[in-house]
């Protein structure tokens, strides 16, 4: 196993009556990023907990490497976490903060300077953290996770509280990371977020493992055998191709969704009928999508919170 | 997994992972919080602030030359200072002696047939004169008469006795600290007492009945001279301050005891001639009758006297640097050891510091350090600086300061620092344990402030003063005693006037055992739970 590798498996824990977490395995490989999903309360911010030793599990184990994390020595050169961006003393400028952190894990104050200017803090570095906005004090956490140049990374919700250009930063960020082939972990209640960035997904609920995939399978089971055709001879273009079989529903006034058919068999059916088209092509799900189709059928992501009657499938919004 | 890139490999420095990384870590925390800072700094300001003011609080020291008996005020005040004994500590020494001189080795035995007392009539007072004359009344139990070989009569001399007291036995005295019990013997009932000189080497005896003598115990005084003068003495105490006295020592009262000898016997180098009688001592600083002397009584004498032969305890307010600022500074080092710790729970920050360094005992342990140390640094210095300026500025004063050694002010400084060193890792540990600054500090308050205001400066009895200062953790304020108690001197010995029942490294020891009983607990807590915000 790589040094990078972080492992989880068969975590239980229970809050009194709740159960927090419910056997849950898997595994966060090197060179990827791995989305961390699920409705807020499904578990995910424990489960990184449980990983960095912060919270004891009743069953199971979490490893970093093959090491637990208490074995760890200088355990953020290891791993690096972002877990609460709001955990700082705000009369402590945003350097020291960083500063005490490097000398527990013998590190100087030159590679401080160095993450301060690895996620563009520069000179607001100086200033009390206490006046930080959420998205400062988010880029303040991510340099605290990489303050060690760790092999793994750990991040709850990292995009919280970011502008625009802030996620598109991220984005970068995370996906360089993982080329570095570094492992990261990464958390959010909102699969949007993850587009374009997370290569692997851990799907959970209530404390469960609800799917463990890479992204490119999951989007193309979802969007498995469907092709889009844009025709202006929608009503020819139907006959022909429900007669060879296929099922085909109308998406718009020119277009078609077809499945049942291979695109090739499309383009070769159209063309005997002589119905014109403008585009046949594969449809491509996008995240949010393929994630709506995997937990249309899981009451996890249907539950009401209790006394608030609001609903905490955030991610179904 | 389709991915197979190589693992990430870090080109940082390998380092050391060792406690002092732990220490450095929480010294940096410490130290870039600017707030902390300033407490420390302001609570060791603020004790030394305490001492300044407290040497203005006593500026009419001394005692009261030229009163006004119709304004009862005074007109000025003096500022003798008491003499200083062989071992360069404070004494009284002032009694009535009748003696001759003695040359190199000899003896004296004597008979002390009767001891009755007298008490000065009214309220004493240092200020108000009174009568002095006295009139009968109670025999105080350190009412002595008995034998006496001086150096000489200068007040302060070297000196070894035998006596019989008011309540306490026939006892074996020298240099004023030294006391030795001999069989309990009654005042009521004659008794026998013989001194000899040997040399260097001084013993008392004792007898029911002059024949059969018991040794009640003896002294090697090196730098006795060859010619000493020995003979008869009478004395008797002032009565010990009242704690309702509203002038700490004003209450007390002036006594006086007489004696009736027998014809005394001697043996030796005796000088020829008749003896001398007169007051020895009387610096004005000790309350005595005016009403002493010596009168034959057939082959004997009839003596009465007033004062003491003793170490010298409480003979003015203004006698010791006052020290009582180091409680507010504890106060201060008490909220930031608390302070130090639940903040980090406050923000949440615990669960970047336990994941930094999941071994958590060790994080205790360099918290402690840290903040042990800042409050020592702090407590110790403070201490220092309130011991130099408020011996100074008494001193331009004009009061009267005792002499303390050397060794005891590096012991008050250093147990200073210690005790609040102690005081604020005991916050921490509460702190830990609580997760919760305000349930820490009222903890805090409730185990160390309190005790003290309730034993310092409210009325309770002086027993249960007394029993608080040994049982809560403010038994380590023994660190800042600079004079001995002793128990042939009767008076207030109680934790306002300076006195605290246990030794002071008995009472650090006391409070040792509360923060690491607390330590403990902090570290089961710490590793047990989840590290929650």
């Amino acid at each position: 196993m790589s040094d990078a590798t972080i492992a989880v498996s068969g975590l239980r824990k229970r809050f009194g009556q709740t159960v927090a977490l419910d056997g849950l395995s898997f595994t966060v490989a090197p060179g990827t990023v791995t989305g961390f999903v699920g409705p807020n309360g499904a578990g995910k911010s424990t489960t990184m907990r449980v990983i960095l030793g912060l919270d004891a599990v009743d069953e199971g184990s979490a490893s970093i490497g093959g090491r637990p994390y208490a074995s760890l020595r200088h355990p953020l050169r290891h791993v690096g976490s972002l877990l609460d961006a709001g955990a700082l003393q705000p009369s402590r400028t945003a350097r020291n903060h960083l500063l005490w952190m490097a000398h527990s894990q013998s590190l100087t104050a030159s590679r401080v300077d160095a993450v301060i200017d690895l996620v563009g803090l520069g000179s607001t570095a100086r200033r009390k953290a206490g006046g930080f906005s959420l998205g400062m004090r988010q880029r303040l956490g991510i340099a605290a996770a990489m303050l060690g140049d760790p092999p793994a990374l750990i991040m709850d919700e990292p995009f919280n509280g970011m502008d625009p250009e802030g996620i598109v930063w991220m984005r970068g960020f995370l996906r360089s990371l993982a080329a570095e082939g570094r492992a990261v972990l990464v958390s959010s209640h909102l699969m949007s977020e993850l587009e374009d960035t997370a290569t692997h997904l851990v799907v959970i609920g209530r404390g469960r493992l609800v799917a463990d995939t890479s992204v490119a399978e999951l989007i193309g089971a979802a969007s498995a055998g469907r092709v889009t055709v844009r025709t202006s001879s929608r009503a020819e273009a139907t006959r022909a191709l429900t007669d060879a079989g296929a099922a085909v529903s109308a998406t718009g006034p020119d277009a078609l969704t077809v499945s049942g058919l291979a695109p090739e068999r499309i383009v070769e059916l159209l063309g005997q009928s002589t119905v014109p088209f403008s585009e046949v092509a594969v449809h491509r799900s996008t995240l949010e999508e393929a994630y709506m189709e995997l937990t249309r059928d899981a009451v996890e992501f249907r539950t009401v919170e209790p006394g608030t009657g609001r609903h905490t499938a955030e991610a179904t919004r | 997994m389709s991915t197979t890139a190589a693992s990430y490999r870090s080109s940082l420095p390998v380092g050391r992972d060792g406690f002092a990384q732990l220490l450095h870590a929480e010294w940096t925390k410490f130290r870039t919080v600017r707030g902390w800072v300033i407490t420390a700094v302001a609570a060791a300001l603020l004790t030394v602030l305490f001492a300044y003011l407290g040497t203005f609080h006593h500026e009419n020291g001394g005692i009261c030359v030229g009163a006004n008996s119709a304004s009862g005020t005074c007109q000025s005040y003096a500022h003798p200072s008491p003499p200083l004994g062989p071992g360069g500590e404070a004494v009284t020494d002032t009694y009535y002696f009748v003696h001759r001189t003695l040359a190199g080795d000899g003896s004296i035995t004597v008979r002390v047939a009767s001891l009755s007392g007298r008490i000065q009539a009214g309220n004493g007072n240092a200020v108000s004169v009174g009568d002095l004359g006295g009139a009968p009344g109670p025999l105080q139990p350190w009412a002595k008469a008995g034998l006496i070989l001086a150096a000489g009569t200068k007040p302060g001399a070297a000196y070894a006795s035998v006596m019989l007291t008011g309540a306490d036995g026939v006892r074996m005295q020298y240099d004023y600290v030294h006391d030795t019990a001999g069989p309990a013997a009654s005042a009521r009932s004659p008794r026998w007492l013989r001194l000899t000189r040997s040399g260097a080497t001084l013993t008392g005896y004792e007898s029911a009945d002059g024949r059969k003598w018991i040794r009640v115990g003896s002294a090697h005084l090196a730098s006795l001279p060859q010619i000493v003068q020995a003979g008869l003495f009478v004395t008797s105490p002032q009565t010990a301050p009242d704690q309702q006295a509203l002038v700490p020592g004003g209450s007390s009262k002036a006594t006086g005891a007489t004696a009736t000898f027998g014809q005394p016997g001697l043996q030796g180098g005796w000088s020829p001639g008749g003896w001398t009688a007169g007051e020895v001592g009387d610096t004005g600083l000790y309350s005595t009758l005016s009403s002493v002397g010596s009168t034959r009584s057939g082959s004997g004498f009839t003596i009465t006297g007033s004062g003491d032969i003793a170490p010298a305890v409480g003979v003015g307010d203004d006698d010791t640097p006052d020290l009582t600022g180091v409680f507010v500074g504890l106060i201060a080092l008490i909220v930031l050891g608390a302070m130090f710790i639940t903040g980090e729970y406050r923000r949440g920050l615990i669960q970047t510091t336990l994941a930094a360094s999941p071994r958590r005992g060790r994080v205790l342990v360099a918290k402690a350090v840290v903040i042990a140390a800042v409050a020592f640094v702090a407590g110790g210095a403070a201490a220092a600086v309130s011991i130099l300026l408020g011996d100074h500025l008494l001193r331009a004063n004009g009061n009267y300061v005792y002499p303390v050694g050397t060794l005891t002010q590096l012991r008050v400084i250093l147990g200073t620092g210690a005790l609040v060193a102690l005081a604020a890792v005991l916050a921490l540990a509460l702190g830990t344990a609580l997760r919760r600054g305000a349930g820490a500090v009222t903890a805090a308050i409730v185990l160390i402030v309190l005790p003290y205001m309730l034993a310092l400066y409210s009325a309770l009895p002086a027993g249960l003063s007394r029993w608080l200062m040994r049982i809560t953790p403010d038994a380590a304020f023994a660190v800042e005693q600079t004079l001995p108690q002793y128990h042939q001197v009767s008076y207030l010995y109680t934790p306002s006037e300076g006195f605290y029942p246990l030794a002071p490294g008995l009472g650090l020891a006391v409070l040792g055992a509360y923060t690491l009983g607390t330590m403990l607990v902090a570290h089961r807590v710490l590793r047990a739970r989840d590290a929650a915000a």
